[in-house]
């Protein structure tokens, strides 16, 4: 707002007040409290009249926050819930269709160039100097996770300018998105079914689990948890898991050939809903999943673990991006909505359903000790830990698979990535699934 | 007056050709420019590359992919029309009350139903490891562990295919029987054919045109097929659909566009190579 000027905000806000009080008087007889009296009420509504139309994946695009944020700002969201497939063709191929991009750090090598995204102006975000570090600084308190591969937040993080579509390998003052909500990826397993602790990658090639695995058929992401698997397993190793060249991805692909071949694996997954039936029905034990899957497994009284593995684990993170085409009052709207995000009360939303949010210490505020104390300490719950719709994820005395944030945060080794040769990894990934 | 006479049934036609022209000739004759374009990954740009041509006509994936649909497409349209047949001699000799020929006739519709999601949870409990069949099986003393190709596997495919496909054969099938002159087989019978005889030789060369048409409902649907592929085949089998639909996610339009024409033209001379067995037209 503070770039409003006093001669515009008179402009727009008798502009609003004129459009209110035609509208008001057609539909309220006059001098009722429906009616109210124009004027000072009207400047401080203006942006009332603005919609954010944001894109997002289904774990992002939640209704809750899109409600609480109308209820605190005062203007209107709306969610559109996509796969991440969508949301990517959508944010690079139909610019008009939204202010708002809600997606993952490794699509924006595809999105960036596009030109549809604006540079943030960081000296706008309240909040950023108190971000996870790792995404403004590339650091996290020495822990491996500084020298993870793939698309990490941190390499597409800025922008070397306000105009720019060029990633910038150190900060400048022009950001691609503000982290929102981010999470360090594993498998996840069926313990009375598994019969025993899963404690490495190389588990998904075991003979012991043979027709009873999955892996998630989306390139740039099955690719790595692949990786993650043919490295421990001793089957190759990678210069950069993150990049690989065409050699290793042939390589890769080979392997996974030779076990789909020998029927090591149950079913590939393509949605959320899908690894969780998956699991629940037994018909896979062992998979690669996402952590809001293992907690709906575990809603329906189904034990399953997400595994703190000694290999670590896969990052990926996602945040919101201005779109191109917002300007004035709009841009205001998306830059207050950003600050509102960074505040505290969406990073504990996030929190109770096991996601970090990009300002813990604000998340921490919203939060009781105790739910604190289980999902980011990695403490013993004190009591029953409920998630923000009410169900009871875990009894009192539940310790978080994987521990701390720091613990699980600091381990991660690899990233969701969009490689240089990512249109011919698509090729031999189709390959692999044809085979 | 009489020159408008003459204009008349095109005014008649305007309407559906401009829908077709604008929604599915327009689309595909862009498909056919888009294939020709290069791309990189994030954007297309216009050009004139026979690169994507190439790309799908000389990878091994292709043809392994195509063979693939097509054992789908047999088997499918084997089972289709090993049951359909049955199903709409029944309803056309065999009932004679014609209103419940129609409620049995709507009762072949159920599967259309339920959505796929529906489908995708339901077929679990039928097929898997701990399911119905896996159940009975084991428990009839039949197989000591439970059955895993019985789900998420060509098997699998073809069953649920054929759930979804197997009405299109119906229909026409029973169209074409019920519009048999009965006195046909009363004089078939009358001259001393036995049921057999009247079977090859009366009915079932009056039903071909009903078996085309079937078939061709059938074939180009099976064809395109992805979505039930992914999730009765577990992710794990492939057909051209699958493939183009990859693409798409990835952003490789021109790609998935080369392979959709690619695709149209092999749907096409299958469709041809039907219609040159029997002709519809004349035996309509």
């Amino acid at each position: 707002m503070a770039k409003v000027t006093r001669r515009k905000m008179i402009q727009t806000g008798l502009a609003a007040g004129a459009f209110l009080t035609a509208t008001r008087c057609s539909s309220a007889p006059k001098g009722t409290p429906n009616n109210p009296a124009t004027g000072p009420e009207v400047n401080t509504n203006q942006s009332k009249e603005v919609t954010l139309r944001f894109i997002g994946t289904g774990v992002s695009q939640i209704n809750e926050i899109r409600d609480k944020a109308q209820e605190d700002l005062g203007f209107k969201l709306d969610m559109r819930a996509l796969s991440t497939e969508e949301n990517n063709q959508i944010a690079i191929t139909q610019p008009g269709q939204y202010d708002i991009f809600d997606g993952e750090y490794f699509s924006l090598p595809l999105v960036v160039p596009s030109g549809n995204l604006q540079a943030l102006d960081i000296s706008r975000i309240k909040n950023w100097d108190k971000i996870v570090p790792f995404f403004t600084t590339g650091k996290f308190k020495g822990m491996p996770v500084e020298n993870s591969q793939g698309t990490t937040p941190f390499t597409v993080m800025y922008l070397t300018g306000p105009d720019s579509t060029e990633f910038s390998p150190t900060p400048t003052d022009y950001a691609t998105l503000v982290p929102f909500q981010y999470n360090a990826d594993t498998l996840g397993y069926r313990p009375d079914l598994t019969g025993r602790q899963i404690e490495s990658w190389s588990a998904l090639f075991d003979e012991e689990f043979k027709g009873k695995t999955s892996i998630l058929d989306i390139p740039q992401i099955g690719i790595m948890d692949a990786a993650m698997v043919a490295e421990a397993a001793g089957l190759m190793t990678f210069a950069d898991k993150g990049n690989m060249t065409k050699k290793e991805i042939d390589q890769i692909t080979e392997i996974l050939k030779e076990q789909k071949r020998n029927g090591q694996f149950r079913a590939f997954w393509k949605t959320f809903d899908e690894s969780v039936n998956l699991m629940t029905s037994g018909e896979v034990i062992l998979q690669s999943m996402w952590s809001p899957a293992v907690t709906a497994v575990r809603a329906k009284e189904i034990e399953c673990i997400y595994a703190p593995l000694k290999e670590g684990y896969r990052g990926w993170g996602g945040g919101i991006g201005l779109s191109q085409n917002l300007e004035g009052m709009a841009l205001d709207a998306a830059y207050e909505y950003m600050n509102w995000m960074l505040d505290g009360w969406v990073g504990s939303f996030l929190g109770r359903q096991g996601y970090y949010s990009a300002v813990p210490e604000t998340a921490k505020e919203y939060m009781t000790p105790e739910e604190w104390a289980y999902w980011y300490e990695g403490e013993p719950a004190a009591s029953d830990i409920v998630d923000p719709f009410g169900n009871t994820l875990e009894k009192a005395g539940a310790v978080r698979d994987g521990g701390s944030f720091e613990e699980r945060f600091g381990n991660i080794v690899v990233w969701n990535s969009t490689m240089d040769e990512n249109t011919y990894l698509v090729q031999k990934w189709n390959e692999f699934i044809a085979s | 007056m009489s020159k408008l006479k003459a204009l008349r049934p095109y005014f008649l036609v305007a309407p559906q050709t401009i829908v077709l022209l604008i929604f599915l000739v327009l689309p595909i004759v862009l498909i056919g420019v888009v294939s020709f374009w290069e791309f990189n990954g994030y954007s297309m740009t216009p050009a004139f590359t026979l690169d994507n041509y190439r790309g799908v006509l000389t990878s091994s994936v292709t043809l392994d992919t195509y063979l693939n649909t097509f054992k789908y497409v047999v088997l499918v349209w084997a089972v289709c029309l090993a049951m359909a047949f049955p199903v709409a001699y029944f309803l056309s000799f065999c009932i004679d009350n014609p209103r419940l020929q129609v409620i049995l006739f709507l009762i072949c519709t159920i599967p259309f139903w339920t959505s796929n999601i529906i489908r995708m949870i339901a077929w679990i409990p039928v097929l898997g490891r701990e399911g119905l069949v896996n159940q009975a099986l084991t428990g009839l003393g039949l197989v000591e562990t439970p059955v895993a190709w019985l789900l998420y596997s060509d098997f699998a495919v073809v069953v649920g295919l054929v759930y979804l496909y197997a009405f299109f054969m119906i229909a026409p099938i029973f169209n074409s029987l019920m519009r048999i002159d009965r006195r046909l087989i009363t004089a078939a019978q009358d001259m001393g054919a036995s049921g057999f005889q009247i079977l090859k030789e009366v009915i079932l060369p009056l039903a071909a045109p009903g078996i085309s048409i079937g078939s061709i409902f059938v074939v180009t649907l099976v064809m395109g097929e992805f979505i039930t592929v992914r999730l009765m085949g577990g992710g794990q089998s492939a057909s051209v659909g699958k493939l183009i639909n990859t693409q798409i996610g990835s952003l490789q339009y021109p790609l998935a566009a080369a392979n959709a024409v690619v695709l149209l033209a092999v749907t096409l001379l299958l469709v041809v190579l039907i219609l040159r067995t029997v002709d519809v037209r004349k035996e309509m």
